[in-house]
């Protein structure tokens, strides 16, 4: 089942053509990765996804029903957006910080109900942060912070996932882990990911989208699409696949 | 600190404040004379100080107090600014002008000036809102800019005003720009105010949970960005309309009790909203009963007094925080 179709689907950042007539589907179950140099559009892309960015023309299908014609609300019961930054300059807990990811879920004068609070919890175990929900959001190591997001991700229960750089600060431990549970038991939702590392995203994504720096796009199975070829065209960078264990890995030469 | 308990608590400590600020006076009471004045009517003279000029003076302390930190704690979120206090935005700048003029100009009925007072803070806060929204484009720093840079245009009318009043004005103009609660009669518009505006917040309370983690967080999360940052715009400037109304520009509480509250441990707005009422109450209800008793019978302008109590107590718990 598709959740989200873009249907040639132009957008435009100041002066960079992030996407032209883009096609796309993204099916229940599957795990995209985005990959592209710096400022290429990754985010824009992904924000436009998710409805917080104007597209130029063309449009969004988020489970079949047209983009802008939902409420933010609706949207937020559908499709969560992992941020790449944190904004904290108020003080406040860390199960405070994972609970507002209910928020959608519940009307203006309802409670966080036992089993909201049960979900935080569950999440932050999750993330392997089970005894941090009374500590200080602005004690946190950078690490900790993004680990705290992910878990605000998850208590949102959404169908559609959009991370972006999910890895940020995550030592090589977390990044597995962090990984391993976003794309584990998955049959139901799809996950998006603008990652950096195209390890990771030959690892766990099957599927990916490349972002050249000139607009052109290119899209298909990570079998496909991932090779030295293409990759070093769209770093502007020599990379080199090697094998090791009968699996394929990506160095920068 | 749990918060439910702390909040009851705050409740009882504000009813006791109210209650012993009824014995404090250049006239001594005792009890008896303070209980039969309150529960029976009487015209003795002991019963009028009570009736006519102690109670309603707490109580016009409360509500001011409980006012400001309310709207403090608002436009703190709105310009996502834990230092931000309500005048920031020079609502109560454009009262004071509007007040000032209408001195000038001779008006004198108590009446007439707050009215002046309310139409000034409107326009204030309506010149800021068109200047700071004028593309559609709404940013919390775009906003306080503009704010800050109104302030300080109304803030020379004020100077201008004052550097051409005759003399004999100035003592009661001087009064009204420190915060004064003397010529407050009434409290009965600032407590409904107070209340209408506290359910309001409290309705607003969940998304403001969800904002102070960002925009575009909170959009994420199905909040309507624009739609909440006007409601919470309007709000905070009436709250703080109707507290400039009724005692000038009282200034540090409106920016000290909700930090206070925060440093606490208190961070749910649901619980923050109303503990900063009524600490914001309690602040200025001890402020006006020291600054109308400590040189009595003189009487001291509330304003410096919140500055006295509010700057050491801010800074000691600045200080206990940072040791943490």
């Amino acid at each position: 089942m598709s959740l989200i179709k873009c249907h040639s689907l132009s957008v435009k950042i100041a002066e960079t053509q992030v996407c032209s007539n883009l096609d796309l589907t993204i099916n229940t179950g599957e795990n995209w990765a985005i990959l592209g140099m710096n400022g290429c559009g990754k985010t824009t892309l992904l924000h436009t996804l998710a409805g917080l960015n104007p597209m130029q023309s063309g449009s969004i299908e988020l489970n079949n029903t047209e983009l802008n014609t939902i409420s933010r609300r609706e949207i937020a019961q559908q499709l969560s957006l992992l941020l790449q930054h944190q904004e904290d300059h108020f003080p406040g807990t860390v199960l405070e910080a994972v609970l507002i990811g209910r928020h959608p879920h519940l009307k203006s004068w309802q409670w966080e109900s036992e089993h909201d609070h049960e979900l935080a919890q569950k999440a932050l175990t999750q993330v392997g942060l089970n005894h941090f929900a009374q500590r200080s959001i602005l004690t946190l190591s950078g690490g900790e912070r993004q680990r705290v997001a992910i878990a605000t991700l998850l208590v949102q229960q959404t169908k559609v996932r959009l991370l972006d750089e999910p890895v940020n600060h995550l030592d090589i431990h977390h990044q597995h882990e962090v990984m391993k549970l976003l794309t584990s038991n998955n049959k139901d939702t799809a996950n998006i990911f603008v990652l950096h590392d195209v390890n990771l995203a030959s690892r766990y994504c099957d599927h990916a989208l490349l972002i050249y720096e000139d607009g052109r796009t290119a899209h298909a199975t990570c079998a496909e699409i991932l090779n030295e070829e293409s990759l070093s065209d769209l770093y502007q960078h020599p990379i080199k696949e090697i094998e090791h264990d009968g699996k394929c890995w990506f160095i920068a030469g | 600190m749990r918060p439910f308990p702390f909040l009851v608590f705050l409740a009882v400590f504000s009813l006791v404040l109210i209650i012993a600020s009824l014995f404090m006076g250049s006239v001594p009471l005792s009890f008896q004379t303070v209980w039969s004045s309150l529960v029976e009517s009487s015209t003795q003279q002991s019963s009028l100080i009570i009736t006519e000029l102690r109670l309603p003076r707490a109580l016009a302390a409360f509500a001011t107090g409980a006012l400001l930190a309310q709207a403090g704690a608002l436009m703190q979120v709105l310009v996502r600014n834990p230092l931000a206090d309500p005048y920031i935005l020079g609502v109560s700048g454009g009262a004071a002008t509007a007040v000032l003029i209408g001195m000038l100009l001779g008006f004198s009925s108590s009446f007439g000036l707050t009215g002046l007072a309310f139409i000034g803070a409107l326009v204030a806060m309506f010149l800021v809102f068109i200047i700071a929204h004028q593309k559609g484009t709404w940013t919390p720093t775009r906003l306080l800019l503009t704010g800050v840079v109104v302030a300080a245009g109304w803030g020379a009318a004020i100077s201008l005003i004052l550097s051409i009043s005759p003399a004999n004005n100035l003592h009661g103009m001087l009064f009204w720009l420190m915060g004064d609660l003397s010529y407050s009669s009434s409290s009965a518009f600032a407590f409904s105010a107070l209340l209408i505006g506290l359910i309001l917040s409290l309705l607003l309370s969940s998304q403001l949970n969800v904002l102070i983690r960002g925009d575009k967080l909170a959009s994420t999360l199905g909040i309507n960005l624009k739609q909440l940052h006007i409601k919470i715009y309007i709000l905070a400037s009436l709250l703080t309309a109707a507290a400039v109304v009724q005692a000038g520009s009282i200034g540090f509480v409106g920016f000290i009790v909700p930090h206070l509250i925060r440093l606490s441990g208190i961070t749910d707005h649901r619980f923050l909203l109303p503990a900063a009422t009524l600490g914001g109450g309690i602040l200025v209800l001890v402020a006006d009963t020291a600054a109308r008793t400590m040189i009595a019978p003189q009487q001291l302008p509330v304003g410096i007094i919140t500055a006295l109590i509010g700057i050491p107590l801010f800074l000691y718990l600045l200080q206990r925080d940072a040791k943490q």
